[in-house]
């Protein structure tokens, strides 16, 4: 007799086979991060290279290149399994199908959110931050990541069947992901004047839970029509 | 209660008729009231204590932005209609709603920046009504940019129906996020808009505006969804009695 | 009437704006009408091929 597993299993073994997969291939996962590290060094080169003026503009600069790379990496959240037919699967699975996604979603933060927000203290020090500020500049971007990924989601999933999709993705979702940036961005800001930055983490934190309640339902029902 | 209407107003040739019947009756009266707004603020309307004759762009910007903001709505209600009942009516509407709102946006900004030039002194100021317009003119955009990517006019429908959801649940916290950013950044050299009580000389035109501007974006909507509707539902056998009707009154 | 067209000084900011508004109102109108007519000689097209076949 074959059991059928539970939501909780299914999601997990969702996780680990795309983990597992992102292994084979580093080099996917690793370009948005380098994108990223290239975007903020760019930054100085472009504009001035003084220390207290690169203060001035660094959470700017974090949050859009932040913004950007994460738009670059959510392209080839779906595309894969959307060709080969295991989003089908998935849908078929008699699991609910927003739970599914929400598991691959997760996967695809591990693999680029989490990279990402490991990667910014590094960068911010670029941009002249104060050792002091990067445990919170962590904090803003773990946070804003998970936001991001939930709303790329749906971005990806709407523009699923879709050849060259790429702009038209990133018209799709950076409007909406204007919010996570104004608190994100503000956050950084704090953190680098040194001041008490819970407020905006609060509002992020509000924006993370909110995007996981209901982000997954609006990818599933995207999803879904792009697989018709 | 009965639900009669409601699926007498889904079904397309039942839609095609009334849109037929009623797009003048809201047209003519749009464009009277629009004339009259305008000639009664252009030309009647005392100049503004504070800001002079220039107050005057308020009779073409006000109105366009709550129709904006209204068109959005409308098409986000109509669209998620669609995706619920199934209804190809309410998806002719929320494609019809997207082009006309994009360019009453378009106008918003454009007179909000033509007001800001002599009131601030510049043609942009981050502000966050203008800021809050130019997202919304970016959500259009949007919405439209997902409807010509997608071929199959079902399939289009209903993925932008998706997006104009979400999309409408994101509005009030980008609303929020905005004014909560500019509440930081307020550059004290930008004057506010006064809110003080206006003359009926200026307010009743100003009413006018906004009604006309209305009928007139609800007019051409639905001369719009007249033809989403026939885009639709081309293998209707009404198709050819409505066709056949038309070839005779020309 | 030239003060009228002047508009004390901002007649370069009053009567764009009511240009462009107009302009662009008038143009929704006519795409709007142009698009019934492209439908329904779409439909007319189908219907034509279909009594064909």
């Amino acid at each position: 007799m074959i059991r059928e597993p539970s939501a909780l299993h299914a999601a997990a073994q969702i996780l680990r086979r795309d983990l597992k997969l992102a292994f084979r291939r580093p080099g996917e996962w690793l370009q948005p991060v380098a994108f990223f590290l290239i975007v903020t060094m760019l930054f100085p080169l472009a504009l001035d290279p003084e220390l207290s003026r690169l203060r001035q503009l660094a959470p700017g600069a974090l949050w859009v290149a932040a913004l950007l790379a994460s738009i670059l990496a959510i392209e080839f959240l779906f595309r894969e399994d959307g060709r080969d037919g295991t989003l089908e699967q998935y849908a078929l699975s008699g699991h609910s199908f927003a739970w599914l996604l929400l598991a691959k979603t997760a996967a695809h933060w591990l693999l680029t959110g989490l990279p990402l927000a490991i990667a910014a203290p590094l960068a911010a020090l670029g941009l002249g931050a104060p050792a002091a500020a990067l445990p919170g500049i962590l904090a803003a971007l773990l946070l804003g990541s998970v936001s991001l990924s939930l709303l790329g989601a749906i971005g990806a999933g709407l523009t699923l069947g879709i050849r060259r999709g790429g702009a038209l993705l990133s018209l799709l979702v950076l409007p909406l992901a204007i919010p996570t940036l104004v608190f994100g961005a503000r956050a950084t800001q704090l953190a680098i004047q040194g001041d008490s930055l819970a407020g905006p983490l609060y509002l992020l934190a509000a924006l993370g839970v909110f995007g996981l309640t209901l982000a997954p339902l609006a990818a599933a029902a995207a999803v879904r029509i792009s697989l018709e | 209660m009965s639900w009669a209407w409601f699926h007498r107003f889904a079904s397309p040739p039942y839609f095609y008729s009334l849109t037929l019947r009623l797009a003048p009756w809201l047209g003519w009266p749009a464009g009277l009231l629009i004339v009259g707004g305008l000639y009664g603020g252009l030309v009647l309307a005392p100049p503004d204590y504070q800001q002079s004759d220039a107050f005057r762009i308020v009779y073409v910007h006000a109105p366009a932005a709550w129709v904006s903001l209204m068109s959005y709505s409308l098409m986000a209600f109509a669209a998620a209609v669609g995706l619920i009942w199934r209804m190809k009516v309410a998806h002719a509407v929320a494609a019809a709603c997207a082009p006309v709102g994009a360019s009453i946006t378009a106008v918003c900004l454009v007179t909000g920046m033509l007001w800001g030039q002599p009131m601030w002194g510049t043609y942009w100021a981050w502000d966050p009504r203008l800021v809050f317009e130019l997202v919304l003119l970016f959500f259009f955009l949007g919405y439209m940019g997902l409807r010509s990517a997608i071929d199959d006019v079902s399939r289009a429908d209903r993925a932008s129906a998706v997006l104009a959801v979400v999309g409408v649940v994101n509005v009030p916290i980008v609303h929020f996020s905005v004014t909560w950013w500019n509440s930081l950044h307020q550059a004290p050299s930008v004057m506010r808009m006064q809110e003080a009580a206006m003359p009926a000389s200026m307010l009743v035109p100003l009413l006018m505006s906004f009604l006309g501007f209305t009928l007139y974006f609800y007019a051409v909507m639905l001369v719009r969804a007249r033809a989403e509707v026939l885009r639709r539902d081309r293998g209707g056998s009404w198709v050819r009695d409505v066709l056949a009707a038309r070839g005779k009154a020309a | 009437m030239r003060e009228f067209l002047d508009m004390s000084g901002y007649a370069a900011y009053v009567w764009p704006s009511v240009g462009l508004t107009l302009a662009v109102l008038l143009a929704n109108v006519y795409w709007a009408r142009r698009l019934v007519r492209s439908a329904q000689a779409e439909a007319r097209r189908r219907l034509a091929s279909g009594a064909q076949s």
